[in-house]
């Protein structure tokens, strides 16, 4: 139990959670800068702050230009304030040559923005070491001027969007899935051994494929010279390519194709084991057979399909090679947005804040359904 | 206990050996690798060995990074490197290259204004273009951006590159702003608003690319009929893949990758040798024909072969209209852009 436990905590629970902290830890500038983050968490926010700040300041960028660090205290402001950077660079740029003068008003003198509230606002913000910063901005929101919280201008706002579109797309994607997934695993539950083997052998088939090739051949189906409009092409069924592909469309079509096998397995174990005599009891007493079905049969199948909903929902709401390659620019999941984050930006606080709502909203909905159906009633077969 | 003293020589004689061919190793010079450093070899590697000097290569991916690490971390191993625009503005504002002597280099005068950086010395220019594929428009063909818009006369959807960079001032270019305001414009909050009303026209037209390998794809598929593409992919897709691939140049969007000398280097003298030697036009007219890349030095566009430099970004018949992307302007707006530009394309 204990080296289980170890193991566990040494690669899933620890990495995991070391990322998630830095969706809502801020220590860089802190770090980096840290007379004037230290003077800026005495400051009250309202006026310009007094000129100790601005010494501490002038000091604090000498150091940073010296030690080579300016550049991360600079991007990470820069994320809440464009031109932040420069204003960094340019100040640490003047700071080089002797100064006359106090402190304040040398600094006001290579850039007026060191004048205004905001500047100094974003600073103070980005001191840490605990920050909602990034948490907020997963949430289009932010802080203003006097440190109240609102929402973010429409122009700038993608995230609430972007996870409503995340749970839609996940809930559909279910729902099809249980749709086709249901009788599929109804018919192979009724077959005599040896034929059920086969249709279980062809239904995992997909499992030994690669994601990745799975929804590149989609790609190939579904293009505008594709195998699919090809063939429509030469019947004569339309005249005109269909757009099949960079739309919601491909993505239902690729995702429900790569998870159906999530639902029909958790259904499958669950039918086996309902005996065929209880359907059979129902008729006898004088059922119809959509009336046994419902009101005998369909129940018993139940935590098998809130198993199979659960399972697919959880993985849909985390997809992302699939909606990339096949879907456009407005079907990406919020996993998208944590590559994007992670990998183009290198902004691991936005990519780490997204993380935790995914883990959030997947958790939530464990809850949900701990609650509505209980998790112990769960069958994986 | 015999056993362990003997290890631990062991380990300082290795110590020893490494730290000694450390300081006593040859240019290193460092590039994009694949087709562009074999051309390289050939261009500039190995003539220059031949005058004397010893020196090895080696390829990265590209990243600040890297580069801050390996002059933090104190154990940098690299000379000579070439670098995207954006690397030498952050590198050159962080210390991590030296300064160049540009007297050694020939004076300022002899290269591409934009190819001139207190810490790097331009080494290839290259475009994103306007591409569709002859083979299926022909006639009457797109001549400028303002005719990727036109999707009446050209029915069908258009590639742009996912993301705000380049996207924006393509737009601001089809609405009839002309290279040198473009970023002035920009600058501005209604200028960046014009650029998105502009993108509002076609965006039910839009495919979006991320990895520059696509837009031939999206050509050659007919997916699309219209791109916008490093001009070397398309002339690599005529090349290879015998297509038809055409490139209007009118207000193309060009950038410069740079050489630049790591800080601190033991070999600066034969670094310095390596720069003046790859910016002789005599040997920088020899690239453009291995790769549709343009070289820096102003002399070298006449030297070069009559076949090969209407296809490149220096011809001065492209250069006429073009617009050198900003990267200062980028560095600051990027973050701002980009979620705006996401919070745009997906509604």
């Amino acid at each position: 139990m204990l080296p289980l436990f170890l193991f566990l905590l040494a690669s899933f629970i620890a990495p995991i959670a070391a990322m998630l902290a830095r969706g809502v830890t801020d220590a860089d500038v802190a770090r980096i800068l840290p007379q004037v983050t230290a003077e800026l968490r005495r400051w009250n926010g309202r006026d310009l702050p007094q000129e100790s700040a601005y010494g501490a300041l002038i000091a604090d960028i000498r150091a940073a230009r010296e030690a080579g660090t300016l550049a991360s205290a600079a991007t990470r402001l820069n994320y809440d304030v464009a031109g932040y950077r420069t204003l960094m660079f340019a100040t640490g740029r003047a700071l080089s040559g002797e100064l006359a003068g106090s402190a304040r008003e040398t600094l006001l003198a290579i850039d007026p923005k060191w004048g205004e509230r905001e500047s100094w606002n974003a600073l103070r913000r980005a001191a840490g070491p605990i920050t909602d910063f990034y948490l907020l901005a997963a949430l289009d929101l932010r802080h203003d001027a006097n440190d109240a919280i609102v929402g973010s201008p429409p122009e700038q706002s993608v995230f609430r969007d972007v996870l409503g579109r995340t749970l839609w797309i996940s809930g559909v994607v279910t729902l099809m899935c249980l749709l086709l997934g249901y009788p599929v695993a109804f018919f192979i539950a009724r077959q005599p051994p040896m034929r059920a083997s086969i249709l279980l052998f062809l239904v995992l088939l997909p499992f030994w494929t690669s994601l990745l090739v799975r929804t590149v051949a989609w790609v190939v189906l579904l293009q505008r010279e594709g195998i699919l409009n090809n063939l429509l092409l030469s019947l004569g069924l339309v005249t005109e390519p269909i757009r099949m592909i960079y739309n919601r469309f491909a993505v239902y079509v690729a995702m429900v194709h790569v998870l159906l096998p999530f639902m029909v397995l958790p259904l499958y174990a669950v039918m086996k084991g309902i005996s065929p005599t209880f359907v059979r009891a129902a008729w006898s007493l004088g059922a119809s057979p959509a009336t046994a079905f419902r009101r005998v049969y369909l129940p018993q199948t139940l935590p098998g399909v809130g198993a199979g909903c659960l399972m697919v929902f959880i993985q849909a709401l985390g997809y992302y090679i699939t909606p990339a390659l096949v879907g456009g620019a407005d079907d990406q999941m919020i996993s998208y947005f944590i590559a994007f984050y992670a990998s183009k930006t290198v902004n691991w606080g936005m990519a780490a804040a997204l993380s935790i709502m995914l883990l959030a909203a997947t958790l939530a909905l464990y809850a949900v359904y701990n609650r509505l159906v209980g998790i112990d009633k769960m069958r994986l077969g | 206990m015999n056993g362990m003293s003997f290890k631990v020589g062991g380990l300082v004689i290795a110590a020893l050996f490494v730290a000694a061919t450390a300081a006593a190793r040859d240019l290193t010079v460092v590039s994009w690798g694949g087709a562009y450093q074999d051309a390289q070899r050939e261009v500039y590697f190995k003539p220059f060995m031949a005058t004397g000097t010893k020196m090895a290569e080696e390829s990265w991916d590209g990243g600040v990074g890297t580069l801050r690490a390996k002059i933090q971390g104190g154990s940098n191993n690299w000379d000579v490197v070439q670098v995207e625009s954006e690397e030498l503005l952050l590198g050159c504002e962080e210390g991590l290259y030296e300064k160049l002597d540009w007297a050694k280099l020939g004076g300022k005068d002899k290269y591409l204004p934009d190819a001139v950086n207190d810490c790097g010395v331009g080494a290839i220019v290259y475009s994103f273009v306007l591409g569709y594929d002859g083979d299926k428009i022909k006639g009457d063909t797109p001549k400028n951006w303002a005719d990727f818009w036109n999707v009446q006369k050209w029915p069908g959807k258009r590639a742009l590159r996912k993301g705000p960079k380049t996207t924006l001032e393509i737009a601001l270019m089809a609405d009839g702003v002309a290279p040198q305001d473009v970023y002035k414009t920009l600058a501005t909050e209604a200028g960046v608003e014009r650029a998105f009303r502009k993108l509002d026209q076609i965006k039910g037209n839009m495919v979006w690319w991320e990895k520059g390998a696509q837009p031939p794809q999206l050509l050659a598929s007919g997916e699309v009929v219209m791109v916008d593409a490093y001009n070397g992919r398309i002339a690599a897709a005529n090349d290879k893949d015998k297509k038809n691939f055409k490139i209007v140049w009118t207000n193309n969007l060009y950038t410069i990758d740079s050489w630049v000398i790591m800080k601190g280097t033991p070999n600066k003298a034969d670094a310095e040798k390596y720069l003046v030697f790859v910016n002789d036009p005599q040997n920088q007219k020899n690239l453009p024909p291995k790769i549709p890349y343009g070289v820096t030095a102003k002399a070298s566009t006449a030297l070069i072969d009559k076949n090969v430099l209407p296809n490149l970004a220096t011809a001065p018949e492209n250069m006429k209209t073009a617009l050198y992307i900003n990267d200062k302007f980028w560095l600051e707006n990027l973050d701002k852009l980009n979620q705006r530009f996401n919070a745009w394309v997906a509604k």
